[in-house]
């Protein structure tokens, strides 16, 4: 690479002040003091997840949490001025949430049409039916071409198909090309942020990941240092590479195309750069018409960062001169949940993870609590229809404040799903012990007034006198993080009984 | 059955019997008389690009004194040389030592400032990617107000491959930093040149 060395082109350009636009921050963040970065949940074979502790860690890194909580604030508030700055904002909701729907009602359809034009454009087309069979798919592939190295951009699809350990154990080296998830494969870690991957790390973090994987400084921490080292050391595993693989943000039916959105451009590098292209694709991606698709860009990016659109959005249709492009649609549970009523409509998410930034929980605990591939609102919807038992405690991750649904860009009600899923998990006793206790506990409570009356005034009196480690322990989850209100003087009850009792037929 | 045949199969066991009807998608016209270069030009910006003031100078003359800064140089407009060449059996991994290259945009986009670049504006998929900075040429003529008229455009239903390109590579993974050059070209400069056919 002679002609990149030496020259002043090949650097940045100084500095003209901080940078803001597409993803980066309108308020400066900047970590004080160093702290070790909490790790995520503990998995525990098939063992519920333990939201909840994990969150204990993570708030428990206050830097960490208040960076994380801020961070994620600050792109929801991006996300509302380009929302206020479209009139027709809401229509262009109702309509992506009507295409959507109108695709997956017809899913058989669009998946078969999309089909039969990719095939005339050129594309190989597979189909996977769960993770496994994706994963074999993409290695005979490998295999038949001779490939060591696949350069792979992020995608969640692959995440849940667990393609980077699968692919180790063949032995063909995979490297990630989006910053986010290169950092994340460095420190052996899942994603905790479908659309920003390290987004739970500070910049300490990631200058300890680099300094023991690229061998960087590790007392460099500046973040333009940071990139540009993992630039030069990515880019010549990039053009080695012998085989390209992204994932898709949608698909249209009509022209046999899929569209990937990155803001790195790392998509396009790994589609174009290589002999061999791949795309992993689920099948709730298809919609319809080429007329559907600007509906989608407007709200992806918007939603998601708070940008009108990602600085690359790429359209492949066939395969380039002398290339050739496969696509595996990968079912992968997906056809399964189509058929559940009440939670059909979780796919039509569009994985923007506004539902996240938006969410105090998400916020305050980060992704990897979640101890799943998709984390957040979303996740507590999607991931128990992988597996109820592990995803079990997920529902109960959430206010139910409904502030996820309302910056939906597609319109699902996930708050109203999350509520669904506790009915659901009671109803098929997954509910964890304590809280099985406590709600047959409290059944019985409210169904007895005069038990119930006397157990409040009891309670409340014995707030007022109860020495604090009585109240903030273990056993009272809602002394956890916060101060318990202070009790009433007297319940409403006691009042009325004193006040209104003897004064009837007199004016309040 | 085969794993097509299996899911085909769930989907239309599984797909819900509602009446989902397909809705018209409307334009969402600007106001008639909307300025489409200056909204182009205040979008593009936006998301990072640069438009050079030339002055009183001629665009090309301007980029062509940009080029003859740098060391290596790949151009597909022909109004402008570079002393790398292109053809269509250039492997693509060879375009990396390119540090400027030259390309004209199929059409731009008011609304976000994207430029669309497709594998004939490109010829060569990577010279979009590789080289260390990207100049576009762009026909101010050729600016669609939104992303509802762009994708009427016919390049969608002819070509294999186009990217709206809005901005360089950029990424803000760090802390929410935001850093030009993340993987793909360092910068992206815009001069509007009227097209032969534009």
């Amino acid at each position: 690479m002679s002609g990149a060395q030496g020259s002043d082109l090949n650097r940045n350009p100084p500095h003209p002040g901080r940078l803001d636009h597409a993803e980066g921050a309108s308020i400066p963040l900047h970590s004080r003091v160093r702290e070790a970065q909490p790790r995520g949940a503990v998995i525990n074979g098939d063992q519920p997840i333990d939201q909840a502790g994990a969150a204990e860690r993570f708030i428990a890194a206050p830097e960490h949490e208040r960076m994380h909580d801020a961070r994620l604030w600050d792109l929801r508030q991006k996300r509302d001025r380009q929302m206020h700055g479209i009139a027709e904002w809401e229509d262009l909701r109702r309509l992506a949430s009507e295409i959507k729907e109108h695709a997956l009602t017809h899913l058989d359809h669009y998946l078969e049409q999309f089909e039969t034009n990719a095939r005339a454009n050129g594309i190989h087309v597979h189909w996977a039916q769960d993770a496994d069979e994706h994963n074999a798919i993409i290695l005979s592939l490998l295999r038949d071409h001779g490939v060591k190295r696949l350069i792979k951009s992020k995608s969640m699809l692959t995440e849940e198909c667990g393609f980077r350990d699968f692919m180790a154990e063949s032995g063909v080296e995979v490297v990630e090309t989006d910053l986010g998830e290169r950092i994340q494969q460095l420190d052996d870690e899942a994603p905790s942020h479908v659309v920003v991957p390290a987004v739970h790390k500070l910049r300490s973090d990631v200058a300890e990941v680099f300094a023991r994987t690229l061998g960087t400084d590790p007392d460099d921490d500046d973040v333009h240092y940071l990139t540009e080292q993992q630039r030069e050391k990515t880019r010549p595993l990039i053009l080695d590479a012998q085989a390209g693989l992204t994932g898709a943000n949608f698909v249209v039916a009509e022209t046999g195309t899929f569209v990937v959105c990155t803001n790195e451009g790392n998509a396009d590098l790994s589609a174009n750069t290589p002999p061999l292209q791949i795309a992993s694709i689920g099948i709730e991606k298809v919609i319809p018409r080429l007329e559907d698709l600007p509906v989608f860009v407007r709200l992806l990016s918007r939603s998601a960062l708070g940008s009108p659109i990602t600085q690359y959005t790429s359209h492949f249709r066939g395969p380039r001169r002398g290339g050739e492009l496969h696509v595996v649609l990968v079912d992968n549970g997906r056809s399964e949940r189509l058929g559940m009523e009440q939670f059909w409509t979780s796919l039509k998410c569009i994985r923007c993870g506004a539902c996240m930034n938006t969410c105090p929980v998400f916020r305050r605990s980060g992704g990897l609590s979640y101890g799943a591939t998709y984390a957040g609102p979303i996740g507590l919807i999607i991931d128990p229809t992988f597996n109820r038992h592990r995803y079990s405690s997920l529902p109960f991750s959430s206010t139910l404040n409904g502030s996820c649904t309302n910056v939906c860009p597609v319109r699902i009600n996930i708050h109203e799903q999350i509520a669904g899923w506790r009915r659901v998990l009671a109803e098929t006793h997954e509910l964890p012990l304590m809280k099985k206790v406590i709600m047959r506990e409290a059944g019985h409570l409210l169904s007895h007034p005069a038990l119930y009356r006397t157990a409040i005034a009891t309670a409340d009196s014995a707030l007022k006198h109860l020495p604090r480690f009585m109240v903030y322990n273990r056993l009272n989850t809602w002394g956890h993080g916060r101060e318990v209100p202070a009790p009433p003087r007297e319940t409403f009850h006691q009042w009325y009984a004193a006040n209104r009792a003897t004064k009837k037929g007199k004016p309040a | 059955m085969s794993s097509r045949e299996d899911i085909l199969a769930r989907v239309r066991a599984h797909k819900p019997a509602l009446a989902r009807p397909l809705p018209q998608v409307p334009f969402f016209d600007p106001p008639p008389g909307t300025d489409l270069p200056a909204t182009f030009r205040e979008s593009f910006v936006r998301m990072g690009g640069t438009l050079p003031d030339c002055g009183q100078d001629d665009p090309l003359d301007v980029v062509r004194r940009i080029m003859s800064t740098a060391p290596v140089t790949c151009s597909r407009v022909p109004e402008i040389r570079g002393n790398r060449s292109l053809s269509d059996d250039t492997p693509p991994a060879s375009l990396a030592d390119i540090d400027i290259g030259v390309v004209r945009a199929s059409f731009g986009v008011a609304e976000t400032g994207s430029v669309c670049l497709t594998e004939e504006d490109l010829l060569v998929n990577t010279l979009g990617y590789l080289p260390q900075h990207l100049i576009v040429l762009l026909d101010p003529a050729r600016i669609v107000s939104n992303l509802h008229r762009a994708y009427q455009r016919p390049e969608w239903r002819s070509m294999h491959y186009a990217v709206l390109q809005s901005g360089p590579s950029a990424t803000a993974d760090i802390e929410g930093v935001l850093v030009h050059g993340a993987q793909g070209v360092r910068s992206l400069r815009l001069f509007f040149v009227p097209g032969h056919d534009g």
